[in-house]
C-alpha cells in the first residue's frame, strides 16, 4: 500500500527525472549544429524580416516587431518541443511502454514540458536581446524585470497550448502540420506583426482566444515605459488562459490515449 | 539523362503533391505572409502593389519548398540507408538530386494559385496579367533558377548532418535579402551583391515584370544565367564531396 509520501516522491521523480531524460534524449535541436540555426538564427532573421516589412509599409516601430516576434519565437520551442517529445517517443518505439506504465500522466507530460518552456524563455530572451542590439531598440532598465515576468507568463501560456498540440501526437502522425498551423495563427492573429486595430473584428476575437496576444501587448507597454502594475491585468488573464489550455491539453491527452489504445495505433508511423 | 530527370521530376512532384506537410508549406504558409503584408500595405497602396505582394509570397512558397527539399533530399536517403547505394549507382548523383529540387520548385504553381486566389477572394485584388505570354515564360524560368539554387544548396549539405536545420535557417534570410515582400531599396546597400547572387531575386523580378509590365526577358535571361552557374557549381561540389565521403567512408555520417 503506497503512502501519500511515496506518491509524491513518484510524482516528483517522474516530473523531474523523466522530463530531464526526455529532453536530453528527444529534444530535436540539442546539438549546437541544430540549436543555433533553428532557435537562434531563424528567430533573429524572422524579427529582421518583419522589421523591414514594417519599415517599407510605414507601419509600426522597430520595437513593435522586435517584441512581437521575440515572443512568437518562443512558440517554436514550446509548440514543436512538446509535440516532438511525444513524437520522438513513438519514433524510438517507447510511446507504447510509456502509455502502458502506471506513471501519473500529469507528472509524465508536464515534466516533458518544463525544460522545453525554460528553453523557450531562453530563446525569446536571446532573440529580443540580439535584435534590440542590432536595431538599437532601447529598453528602459526598469522594464527588464517586468519583461522577464511577462516572458515567464508567455512561456506558461504557450506551453499550455503546446499540451493541446502535443496531444495530437498520441493519435496522429502529422504533428508538424498541427504545430505549423498554430504557429501561423500566432503570427497573424496575436498582433505580433499587424496592429490589432487594423485587423477585422473576427480576427481580433480569434486573437483574444490565443496565448501571447496579451503578453505581446503587455511587453510593448513595458518597453514604452509602463509599469508592471499597469499590465498586471493582461498578465493575469494570459495566465488563466494558459491554465485553461493546459487543462484542455491534459483532457485531450487522456482522450487521445484512450482512442489510441482502443485502435492500437500508438506505434503508427 | 532526360529520361532520368523527367521520370524523377514526375515522381517527386506527385509525392510532394500528396504530402500534407509540403502542401502546407507551399499553399498555406505563403498565405500567412501574404495576409500580413496585405494588412500592412493595404493603406495607400495601389492594387498593383498588392498583386506584387501576392507574387512575392508565391516566390516565398517556392523557396520554402526548396529549403525543405534541399535539406531533406540527402538526409532522407541517409536515414533510409540508401544513400550509399544511390551514390554507388552508375547514374551521376546530380541527376538523382536535380529532379527533387526542380519538383519542389515546381510546386510553386500551387503557391501562385493560392496567393492569387486568396488576394482576389478576400482582399479584392484584381488579377491583371500585363503580358500572359511573357508571364508564361517568366514563371518556369523562375522555377528553374530557384530549383537549381536548391540543387546547389543540397550539394553543399551532403556532408552536413544537420542539413535540414541549416536549410530551414536560410528561409527568412533569403526572403529578406531577395526583396520578395520588401523593396530592395529599403535594405542596407551592402546586401545588394548577395541579392544579385540569389535566384529568387531574379525570379520574383521576372514574374512581376511578366504580370505588371517591365523588362521580363532581361530577368528571364538572368534566371537562365544563374541556373547555369548553379548547376556548374553543384556538379563541382558533388564530385568533390562524393570523393571525400567515399575516401573516408563517411557517407552515412553515423
Amino acid at each position: 500500500m503506497t503512502t501519500l509520501r511515496d506518491d509524491t516522491a513518484h510524482f516528483v521523480r517522474v516530473f523531474f527525472v523523466g522530463g530531464y531524460y526526455s529532453f536530453r534524449a528527444l529534444f530535436e535541436w540539442l546539438s549546437p549544429w541544430l540549436y543555433v540555426p533553428t532557435l537562434m538564427v531563424t528567430p533573429l532573421f524572422q524579427i529582421l524580416f518583419f522589421v523591414y516589412l514594417g519599415r517599407s509599409a510605414h507601419v509600426g516601430t522597430d520595437a513593435f516587431y522586435v517584441v512581437g516576434n521575440a515572443l512568437v519565437a518562443m512558440c517554436i520551442a514550446t509548440f514543436f518541443g512538446i509535440g516532438f517529445a511525444l513524437d520522438g517517443e513513438r519514433e524510438s518505439q517507447t510511446l507504447a511502454t510509456i502509455v502502458g506504465s502506471p506513471a501519473n500522466r500529469v507528472a509524465l507530460f508536464s515534466g516533458r514540458a518544463l525544460p522545453v518552456a525554460v528553453n523557450g524563455i531562453f530563446v525569446a530572451a536571446c532573440s529580443f536581446a540580439l535584435s534590440s542590439l542590432l536595431l538599437n531598440v532601447a529598453v528602459p532598465p526598469a522594464a527588464v524585470g517586468p519583461l522577464l515576468v511577462t516572458v515567464l507568463v508567455a512561456a506558461a501560456s504557450t506551453a499550455g497550448l503546446g499540451f493541446v498540440i502535443g496531444s495530437f501526437g498520441l493519435r496522429y502522425r502529422s504533428l508538424g502540420i498541427v504545430a505549423n498551423l498554430f504557429l501561423a495563427l500566432m503570427l497573424v492573429f496575436t498582433g505580433a506583426n499587424v496592429p490589432r486595430a487594423q485587423l477585422p473584428q473576427w480576427m481580433q476575437v480569434v486573437g483574444d482566444g490565443l496565448p501571447l496576444t496579451r503578453t505581446i501587448e503587455a511587453a510593448r507597454a513595458l518597453v514604452a515605459g509602463a509599469s508592471l502594475s499597469h499590465v498586471a491585468d493582461l498578465l493575469l488573464v494570459e495566465l488563466a488562459l494558459g491554465i485553461g489550455y493546459a487543462i484542455a491539453g491534459f483532457g485531450l491527452l487522456g482522450w487521445f490515449e484512450r482512442q489510441a489504445r482502443r485502435a492500437a495505433v500508438l506505434d503508427i508511423f | 539523362m532526360t529520361r532520368i530527370i523527367v521520370t524523377g521530376f514526375r515522381m517527386h512532384f506527385k509525392m510532394m503533391s500528396r504530402s500534407g506537410l509540403e502542401l502546407l508549406a507551399t499553399i498555406a504558409w505563403p498565405l500567412v505572409y501574404a495576409t500580413i503584408a496585405y494588412y500592412l500595405y493595404k493603406r495607400g497602396h495601389s492594387p498593383d502593389a498588392l498583386l506584387s505582394v501576392s507574387l512575392g509570397a508565391t516566390v516565398m512558397g517556392i523557396w520554402t519548398m526548396i529549403t525543405i527539399s534541399a535539406g531533406n533530399a540527402i538526409a532522407r536517403q541517409r536515414r533510409l540507408g540508401v544513400l550509399e547505394i544511390v551514390v554507388a549507382a552508375p547514374t551521376p548523383f546530380v541527376l538523382v538530386l536535380a529532379p527533387v529540387t526542380l519538383a519542389a520548385a515546381a510546386t510553386g504553381v500551387y503557391s501562385f494559385a493560392s496567393t492569387i486566389l486568396w488576394g482576389r477572394l478576400l482582399f479584392g485584388i484584381p488579377i491583371r496579367i500585363a503580358s500572359p505570354l511573357l508571364f508564361a515564360v517568366a514563371l518556369p524560368a523562375a522555377i528553374l533558377a530557384i530549383g537549381m539554387l536548391g540543387l546547389l544548396l543540397a550539394s553543399v549539405l551532403v556532408l552536413y548532418r544537420g542539413a535540414r536545420a541549416l536549410a530551414d535557417a536560410l528561409e527568412y534570410p533569403v526572403w529578406l535579402v531577395c526583396g520578395l515582400l520588401i523593396p530592395l531599396s529599403t535594405l542596407p546597400k551592402e546586401t545588394r551583391p548577395i541579392s544579385w547572387a540569389l535566384a529568387p531575386t531574379w525570379g520574383v523580378d521576372a514574374i512581376r515584370a511578366g504580370a505588371l509590365g517591365g523588362d521580363t526577358l532581361r530577368y528571364v535571361g538572368m534566371c537562365c544565367l544563374v541556373s547555369v552557374v548553379y548547376v556548374c557549381l553543384a556538379v563541382a561540389f558533388l564530385v568533390r564531396f562524393e570523393r571525400l565521403a567515399r575516401r573516408s567512408a563517411t557517407l552515412s555520417l553515423t
